[in-house]
């Protein structure tokens, strides 16, 4: 049996939990815990270990989900998580400006862990308030060669197209290579 | 859709770079709170066409004044003969009848846009929404500013050390020229110390030593750097990140985790790729 693992980071409260919960097929093995810290208070709970999500491909392979916790103080995680992984994933919340500095911070980071395929998903696209992913590219510096997909983390059929994304942009390294 | 959020979270220098690397045509509305004064700045396609802000007069008979085109008497005889006219109007008429060359408004109108967006470099606090396609210009003469010099001349203004300290917290980082600068060289307005700074622009000089090269203090520096970061000249070059310590990953396995960084094909199989393509888009 083979598992490969693809890892969900971004920014506190950007989605990260809810995007694994739409594809994954056991429920999400969540440590949500309630907000304690003020400043937290977006949501009633937030995830201090990890999401944890599961997609049998076939008999003998298993594509694991891991969501990163978003807070700054268990960002010592982040290095363990990314261990192996296939490729990562940067959810942005596209309706809140003052993350785009910590979500280009937490790009760098995992770049620095392993040079694996990312893309970057602008979460919240049905929001009014979303900034487009021409936007989020040019304030987060993507590179041109990196995509910025338009997701809404609570739809299945947006959350399938940000991981095909992700797995396309795989398969082009693997060609030009 | 429009675009809004706090100053705290993105500044101007932001917002400017934004605009102008987008090419975006709207108006930017700003509030700040700690004067508790507005202003908004119109822009066509990237580039700063008109700007105002509260409590500074911009009918076109004071801009003039404020340039040192009319007097202050001159400027109450104008308003007197043609109250309520839009400056358009006021325009043409005292060309036409030779009292003004199209020059002197041009220059006059250039002058007031930039008066007021180096003013609202300074503001850090507030909120900010960008409102596309719309354009409060009417009856207005409007200018056509590259926004890579604003950034630049705004930036140079930039006080606050730690907002600098905030954006460019590492010195011991190298730069590098931009791959695919926004706006050729040859179109920027350095100044001398910006200049010397370029001259050792190498990725293998950190910016602490290109500091120390110049005899710059660290406020300089960051100011240079941040300016030339801004307008798209220069990048960051990040160092190599230090073996990682036993037991925690293969640091055989890492790489630099800049700009430069190339992506590395993961240890799978095409085919195993396109199983899991398949599978999910069955899901």
């Amino acid at each position: 049996m083979q598992t490969l693992k693809i890892v969900v980071t971004g920014p506190f409260s950007s989605g990260k939990t809810e995007l694994i919960q739409s594809v994954s097929e056991i429920d999400v093995v969540s440590t949500d815990r309630k907000i304690t810290r003020e400043a937290e208070r977006i949501k009633h709970q937030t995830t201090v270990a990890m999401d944890f999500g599961r997609i049998t491909i076939d008999e003998d392979l298993i594509l694991y989900l891991f969501g990163t916790p978003g807070q700054k103080r268990f960002d010592f995680m982040w290095e363990i998580l990314s261990e192996g992984m296939l490729g990562f994933i940067v959810l942005v919340d596209s309706t809140r400006p003052e993350t785009f500095r910590e979500a280009r911070r937490i790009l760098d980071t995992f770049r620095s862990y392993s040079p694996v395929p990312y893309i970057v998903a602008a979460n919240k696209q049905d929001l009014e308030d979303a900034w487009p992913p021409g936007d989020l590219r040019i304030v987060l510096r993507i590179e041109p060669d990196v995509k910025v997909v338009p997701c809404v983390a609570l739809d299945k059929e947006s959350v399938k197209n940000v991981l095909l994304e992700l797995l396309y942009s795989i398969l082009e390294l693997m060609d030009e290579e | 859709m429009a675009l809004k959020g706090r100053l705290e979270d993105f500044g101007i220098t932001q917002l400017l770079n934004l605009i102008n690397l987008a090419r975006k045509t709207g108006t930017l509305y700003l509030q700040n709170t700690a004067s508790d004064k507005s202003s908004y700045l119109c822009f066509r396609e990237g580039k700063l066409i008109y700007a105002t802000m509260e409590g500074m007069e911009d009918n076109l008979p004071v801009i003039l004044q404020r340039n040192g085109v009319f007097t202050a008497d001159q400027v109450r005889m104008i308003q007197s003969n043609m109250p309520g006219k839009p400056d358009r109007d006021i325009a043409q008429v005292l060309i036409t009848s030779g009292r003004l060359q199209p020059q002197q408004v041009i220059e006059s109108v250039r002058s007031h846009v930039l008066d007021v967006v180096y003013q609202v470099f300074s503001w850090y606090d507030g909120t900010f929404r960008f409102e596309p396609s719309k354009l409060t210009v009417k009856g207005k003469i409007t200018t056509s500013i590259a926004l890579e010099n604003v950034i630049m001349e705004g930036s140079r203004r930039l006080k606050e050390w730690e907002r600098l300290q905030d954006e460019l917290p590492d010195l011991d980082v190298a730069l590098k020229f931009a791959e695919r600068p926004t706006t050729p060289l040859r179109d920027i307005n350095l100044s001398v110390e910006e200049w010397r700074v370029i001259s050792f622009i190498n990725p293998r000089n950190t910016i602490r030593q290109i500091a120390q090269n110049n005899n710059m203090g660290e406020l300089q520096i960051r100011k240079i750097v941040y300016s030339l970061i801004q307008a798209g000249v220069v990048e960051v070059v990040r160092p190599p990140r230090p073996v990682a310590a036993p037991g925690r990953g293969k640091a055989g396995e890492r790489e630099a985790g800049g700009e430069s960084a190339k992506m590395r094909r993961p240890d799978v199989k095409r085919g195993i790729v396109q199983r899991l393509i398949g599978r999910i888009r069955e899901l």
